[in-house]
């Protein structure tokens, strides 16, 4: 009995080792059509040149990896010594960061950035009391209300990824619909959202936008969480938009919840922060996410060639700061990469731009207002930060209490 | 010994443990078991260290001393540590001795954070600075002491368990200020802007002196409390056994009651350190877990005031230093989480060595040929 079980136990294991040399297979991705750009050196980095980074969590976070993987790349890309950068983790938000940041400029940081929306009061505190030193923030939205010179915020044009990957999502949803699986009218997303911000909702308008460009009878349902990372909340949203018929989810939460049900119940999935193929051999189709290491070659190159940072940073396609994965042709539709290398020259020379009031609504009418220029809603144009938040139809919020 | 039965000689396992008279272990003895527990958990985590880390023992314990105490910057902040570690520490103390598991100095302190904050941000401008002070102490305190008193009341009168609802009660805290937080900040952003402006005063230029010299008074304060006032005898028995109080008159309701609120008010002053002396804001973490490192302060010291000042230090240091580790060497903050687990557990196993002596059974030898 014994020996049977150990024999058991030992093709179970083998049976095992094989189903994960199948799984990991990034390998299966095509080549992407939005890809990470090399970082360049033209210029020297002095010899007592030091940038610091102020990081919320550790590596164990998908959102604080993306930075720190950022972080080494560039120092590896510009050749910085061991000397000249320091990474502090797990730095909360609060009188901590301010003195981490102090401690910082201490040990000789010409450069200090934070990374995490509620550290930015303590970084402005620390760049008034620390006016030689510059201070960079990611996600804040300060810098143009203080006029702090030594005060920067940072951000991307995620907007325009979401769009690359909203297209392929539109794409998903036609190829249903030419073989007869779905009806026109039953072509309904479902996203799954953190909050009820701005840099969520300008996310998800992006996204639908994008899939409504090639498939026009999309619709969307969003359902929010209420946290950034909450697996079970995450699975438990997909899940219930699953049930509502949404033939397809993507997801701006950084668990993943969302992907996990998607491939359990074989909805193809749009995903964020990176590729989550690896779980989701079958219903992975692409993801994008923010390049962060573009911005810290740019503010390292201002450090050291004595050029000013600017007050709102906010890299696009053309930075390099908005990048895709390659594309999973086992769930994506023909022609997913073809159509996503054109779509990203037409936002590159500004043929296309994501939010053309032309393409959407609110209540029925064309947007217009402050930021409604030439008939385009100019978004992280007055900040870097998203400000983009306006319901527009064909998306339907299934709660508001977050 | 001598006069057990041969076949009872024959089971004697080869080792037992004994109590130890507490009268009768040295204080050279204490040194002694302490300094090699503490260098055995150096030792062995430094060779985890080199196995997981590849990184040099020698070098990452200089970084961990570098950490703490490498600029007067970093000495400050430790002093800060230790000052705001202590304070909730000294609130948990006084319920602890007395057998009461107040396990919710979390929430007590963020309550009276949030009251404190709440009181800064709309009552700020409607009064002089220092008026205003008074009320921000008067309504931090009585936030405390409000979250303290529920439970000791129910605990009191109905005997309901004190550690699942003082737990329970940090979550009512946290979203409190979640509700708070989403309800008063105007941008919709969740984070509330500082307002030094209504802070507590900043003294001899340092930003954490008033801290630190108020809870130095609070230490001595609560010490001698303890140790020489009524209150602290009747809460010594009351911990012992409630029986012997009753039998001896103590009224045991009224004893948990006003040792409650003794434990709130700390916390109160705790949330009103934390809020109005440091960050000048609130979020759901601005308490960060100190409501529960602060038992182990208190466990690890015996409840002695005096010894808290100590444990706080090693829990800060152990704390600033493992920061410093995964810093100074790139390596993952769970190792540095691995080598403070390591310290502390030789710290409290050194204890039962303490309380209990090992002894090898003599008779065993012949009884086994």
């Amino acid at each position: 009995m014994k020996k049977f079980l150990a024999l058991l136990l030992a093709v179970v294991m083998a049976l095992g080792l094989a189903a994960c040399g199948n799984n990991s297979s990034t390998d299966a991705l095509t080549e992407s059509p939005l890809g990470v750009k090399e970082i360049t050196k033209d210029f020297e980095v002095k010899a007592d040149f030091k940038i610091g980074f102020i990081c919320l969590h550790d590596e164990k976070s998908t959102y604080d990896k993306n930075f720190l993987d950022a972080a080494d790349e560039v120092i590896k890309a510009l050749g910085l010594t061991k000397d000249q950068y320091i990474i502090k983790i797990n730095v909360p938000e609060g009188n901590e960061c301010y003195e981490a940041a102090a401690d910082l400029v201490d040990q000789g940081c010409k450069v200090i950035f934070a990374n995490s929306f509620g550290h930015e009061d303590f970084m402005l505190k620390a760049a008034k009391d620390f006016p030689n030193v510059e201070f960079c923030h990611a996600t804040g939205y300060k810098a143009h209300l203080e006029n702090q010179p030594n005060y920067h915020n940072a951000f991307a044009s995620i907007y325009e990824g979401r769009y690359l990957a909203g297209i392929a999502a539109g794409m998903k949803l036609n190829e249903m619909i030419a073989s007869g699986k779905i009806t026109a009218d039953q072509a309904k997303m479902g996203y799954v959202g953190a909050f009820t911000y701005a840099e969520v909702i300008s996310g998800y308008s992006s996204f639908y936008l994008g899939a409504k460009s090639v498939c026009p009878s999309v619709t969307m349902e969003v359902q929010f969480t209420g946290s950034w990372y909450d697996a079970v909340e995450e699975q438990n949203a997909a899940e219930a938009l699953i049930a509502r018929k949404c033939v397809l989810i993507s997801q701006h939460a950084d668990s993943m919840g969302a992907p996990g049900a998607c491939e359990a119940a074989g909805v193809p999935n749009v995903s964020y922060n990176g590729a989550t193929v690896e779980a989701c051999p079958e219903t992975f189709i692409v993801s994008s996410r923010i390049n962060w290491a573009p911005y810290f070659a740019y503010i390292i190159k201002c450090a050291n060639t004595g050029a000013k940072i600017d007050t709102d940073w906010c890299g696009g396609i053309a930075e390099g700061s908005v990048v895709l994965t390659g594309i999973n042709e086992k769930a994506a539709a023909k022609d997913t990469l073809k159509a996503l290398k054109a779509a990203v020259e037409d936002l590159k020379s500004g043929k296309v731009k994501v939010f053309d009031t032309k393409n959407f609504t609110v209540e029925g009418k064309t947007v217009t207002g402050d930021n409604v220029i030439n008939g385009i809603f100019e978004e992280s144009k007055t900040q870097s930060a998203p400000y983009f938040d306006l319901k527009i139809d064909g998306i339907t919020r299934l709660n508001e209490k977050f | 010994m001598e006069n057990m039965a041969k076949s009872e000689k024959k089971n004697t396992p080869l080792l037992h443990i004994v109590k130890r008279d507490q009268g009768t272990v040295t204080w050279y003895y204490k040194l002694i078991v302490r300094a090699v527990a503490i260098l055995a958990a150096i030792l062995v985590s430094g060779i985890l260290i080199t196995i997981l880390a590849k990184a040099n023992p020698i070098e990452v314990y200089g970084s961990m001393v570098d950490g703490v105490f490498g600029s007067s910057r970093r000495i400050w902040n430790m002093l800060q540590g230790v000052a705001m570690l202590l304070c909730v520490s000294l609130a948990v103390t006084p319920a602890f001795k007395m057998k009461f598991w107040n396990i919710g100095a979390e929430g007590q302190v963020l309550i009276s954070g949030l009251a404190c904050v709440a009181t800064m941000m709309f009552l700020g401008d409607t009064m002089p600075t220092a008026l205003l002070l008074v009320v921000m102490t008067v309504v931090s305190v009585l936030a405390g002491m409000i979250w303290a008193l529920l439970p000791a009341l129910f605990k009191a009168y109905w005997n309901t368990n004190e550690t699942l609802f003082t737990l329970m009660m940090n979550y009512v805290a946290t979203q409190l200020v979640a509700w708070f937080l989403k309800a008063f900040v105007k941008n919709g952003s969740g984070v509330l802007t500082p307002m030094p402006e209504y802070g507590l005063p900043v003294i001899g230029g340092k930003a954490y002196l008033l801290n630190v010299l108020l809870v130095a008074v609070l230490t001595i304060a609560v010490y001698v409390y303890l140790r020489y006032s009524k209150h602290g005898y009747e809460i010594s028995v009351v911990g012992e056994s409630e029986n012997t109080a009753r039998y001896i008159g103590i009224n045991v309701k009224k004893v948990v009651v006003r040792t409650m609120l003794i434990s709130g008010a700390i916390c109160g002053i705790a949330g009103l350190l934390l809020v109005g002396g440091t960050n000048h804001t609130i979020s759901t973490t601005t308490v960060g877990g100190r409501g529960f490192t602060a038992i182990m302060v208190s466990w690890l010291a015996k409840f002695n005031p005096l010894y808290m000042v100590l444990t706080s230090f090693l829990l800060i240091f152990l704390e600033m230093g493992s920061q410093q580790i995964s810093t100074d060497f790139r390596i993952s903050s769970s190792i540095a989480d691995i080598v403070t687990g390591i310290i502390l557990l030789f710290i409290i196993g050194c204890e039962f060595f303490l309380q209990y002596r090992v002894v090898v059974s003599k008779n065993r030898k012949e009884n086994v040929k």
